[in-house]
């Protein structure tokens, strides 16, 4: 089934003189379930691509459409709730609020739904046990390495059962070990729990992780593949 | 998580800012709360001196004797008026006067004096005017003798026990000349009360005046000084209007202009005061959003409406303001117990020009309840106007913009 599709996608940036182009005419569509990396170097759109199709930011022109809502309709508040029903972020850094414990910080997305303690409570284990932190649960993040950040992050991503999770360079501050770690867990609950999980990386090993690669230069998709799943 | 809760472990992420911050209301507030406890406690021993020296409370006049003080306006109390004082609530005392301008001469010596004819009991009473008495002896029902000033009885030469002689225009208008004992000499501390006051029993000088019967006001003393306005306004509201009542500070015009003069001084004080702690408080809060930022987008970005976010900024500021308002004011309120009991003396000029005054020359304090309240609702107002800051900050929050800084 399809969740996104994403057609004529623009973002053009008026640097002083030059008009930067970060995104310049991508049509894309992703379905139910996929595994995808968005690869690219630096500065090859791969930021402003995710965070349009997040609804972070507006394009310059086309629209993104996820679940049938086309969310350049929605309006700013509409368009937050939006985003917390729906998509899950992981970024790359600064991911948690660094006042609340691993386990606040997973049930903060709850809070803001509206969910029942008992259910909060009993999700927030089941996903730091999921992500291998459930003895973390009352850490602070300062308290807890990059990598296990990371997970408590994809942990809270998935707090509010989104459509899909994406994360924009999740595994850039992490260790190799760390970033085997991440990419496992990621993987696990891609293949356990169908969830959906679109990541951005110019990482060779991470892309190989991804079963559908995308690649992206100078704003436009120069290829994209999906591998037949080894069995 | 409650965003009270993430508000307040937010404000202790860096305590020795918070810190600094808070001590910074906490020491405003407190010399705040400090000095407008001393003017205010000042203005009601100034209030109280004047009031006991000479005005009392509340007078009642005829309508017209205020602008012309002669005894022309004088009258005679009947007794709807006598009922009126008597039935009032919150009158706890009250004592007649019959007050006139007078020639006085011993020997060579001629003075102007201010002749008061007082009921002596009712009258020590109110003012306390026995307390004054240095020689001789304070005045009975029935005196035929008169006290005088000290200032007054050396410009005469005249002692305890001397006589002189006063002349004067009665009420008919005929010309009234009389001998007085001097029966004893008051010392005032207030100059302008010793060169001038001379006191006898009000009968006595009804005869002088040939103004029998008459009195040019009646003084009335209060229960609670805090219920003036309330005593007065029940006066007026039942008083035949040929008549007047007055309070002390409309008595007293020249004393509420250098309360307010003085109160306004402490005011732009306190406002420049309160002015460096708005800027200290609002330079710590745009800190605490700036190094934020990223934290800040990323809880807009996962679904916190903005509106939620400029909650908790703004209850970070709340807090801030509430930690030092409290802290001053419980602090203060034990110092300022401590100076109610011992006002500090004054000394050199300062404590000269209040004994001139006839003030006593010490700082007074009050715990007034209106010295804490208002310390708590500018800082409150501060706060209020500070967080917009957060608030606006939280509104106009841009994801993508604060993300990349
Ligand atoms: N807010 C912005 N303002 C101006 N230029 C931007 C902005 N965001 C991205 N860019 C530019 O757009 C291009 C793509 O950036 P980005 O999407 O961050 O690439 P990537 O994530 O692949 O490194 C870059 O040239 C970058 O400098
Ligand atoms: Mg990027």
């Amino acid at each position: 089934m399809k969740i996104i599709t994403v057609t004529n996608l623009h973002k053009f940036y008026q640097e002083t003189e030059v008009e930067v182009k970060a995104v310049n005419g991508i049509d894309l569509s992703f379905e139910e379930g996929e595994f995808t990396a968005v690869v690219g170097p630096s500065g090859s759109g791969k930021t402003t691509l995710l965070n349009i199709i997040g609804g972070l930011d507006k394009p310059s022109s086309g629209e993104v459409i996820i679940d049938n809502v086309n969310i350049n309709d929605l309006s700013s508040s509409r368009l937050i709730d939006f985003r917390m029903n729906n998509i899950g972020f992981v970024f790359q850094s600064y991911n948690l609020i660094p006042v609340l414990t691993a386990g606040e910080n997973v049930e903060f997305i709850m809070h803001l739904q509206g969910r029942p303690k008992k259910e909060r409570e009993s999700r927030t284990r089941e996903l730091l046990e999921a992500v291998g932190l459930g003895d973390r649960i009352n850490s602070r993040p300062g308290k807890l390495s990059g990598g296990q950040q990371q997970r408590v992050a994809v942990a809270r991503a998935l707090a509010s059962k989104p459509k899909f999770v994406l994360a924009d360079e999740p595994t850039a501050n992490l260790d190799s070990k760390s970033t085997e770690n991440l990419l496992e867990i990621m993987e696990k609950l891609n293949r356990e729990e169908n969830i959906s999980f679109i990541f951005s990386t110019h990482d060779a090993r991470v892309v190989n992780k991804a079963r559908r690669v995308i690649r992206v230069e100078d704003g436009k998709v120069i290829s994209d593949e999906t591998k037949e799943l080894k069995k | 998580m409650k965003n009270y809760i993430i508000a307040w472990r937010n404000l202790w992420r860096n305590k020795r800012r918070t810190l600094i911050t808070v001590s910074s209301i906490f020491f405003g507030v407190l010399i705040a709360i400090i000095m407008s406890s001393m003017q205010e406690g000042s203005y009601i021993s100034m209030i109280n001196n004047v009031v006991k020296f000479y005005s009392g409370y509340i007078q009642i006049h005829d309508k017209d004797y205020w602008e012309n003080k002669t005894l022309y306006y004088s009258f005679q109390a009947d007794d709807s008026l006598n009922l009126l004082v008597r039935e009032t609530d919150g009158i706890s005392m009250s004592s007649e006067r019959l007050e006139s301008f007078a020639l006085a001469s011993s020997g060579d010596k001629t003075q102007a004096v201010m002749v008061v004819g007082v009921e002596p009991e009712q009258e020590n009473k109110i003012t306390e005017l026995s307390k004054w008495v240095v020689n001789g002896k304070f005045l009975e029902q029935g005196s035929r003798g008169i006290l005088l000033a000290r200032e007054l009885a050396q410009n005469l030469d005249a002692g305890v026990g001397d006589t002189i002689v006063m002349l004067s225009q009665g009420y008919y208008g005929s010309n009234e000349a009389d001998k007085f004992v001097v029966e004893g000499i008051l010392n005032f501390p207030s100059p302008e009360l010793n060169k001038r006051f001379c006191y006898m029993d009000i009968q006595r000088a009804r005869e002088f005046y040939s103004a029998d019967g008459m009195i040019t006001s009646i003084v009335i003393m209060v229960s609670d000084y805090s219920d003036v306005s309330r005593v007065l306004k029940n006066i007026r509201s039942k008083l035949n209007p040929a008549y007047t009542a007055m309070s002390w500070d409309e008595m007293q015009p020249e004393l509420v202009q250098m309360i307010n003069g003085d109160r306004a001084g402490g005011l732009v004080m306190k406002a420049i005061l309160y002015i460096i702690i708005g800027f200290g408080i609002l330079g710590t809060i745009i800190m605490m959003i700036a190094e934020r930022r990223k934290e800040l987008a990323i809880m807009v970005a996962v679904g916190m409406q903005k509106y939620k976010l400029g909650i908790i900024l703004f209850m970070e500021t709340v807090y801030i303001g509430i930690i030092g308002v409290f802290s001053g004011i419980i602090v203060s309120i034990p110092m300022i117990i401590y100076f109610i009991h011992h006002p500090l003396p004054l000394t050199g000029s300062a404590a000269q020009a209040m004994t001139d005054m006839g003030i006593e020359p010490f700082m007074y304090f009050t715990a007034a309840p209106k010295i804490f309240t208002h310390q708590m609702i500018t800082v409150f107002a501060i706060t209020l106007l500070v967080s917009l800051y957060p608030l606006a900050s939280a509104l106009s929050l841009n994801i993508i913009k604060w993300m990349r800084n």
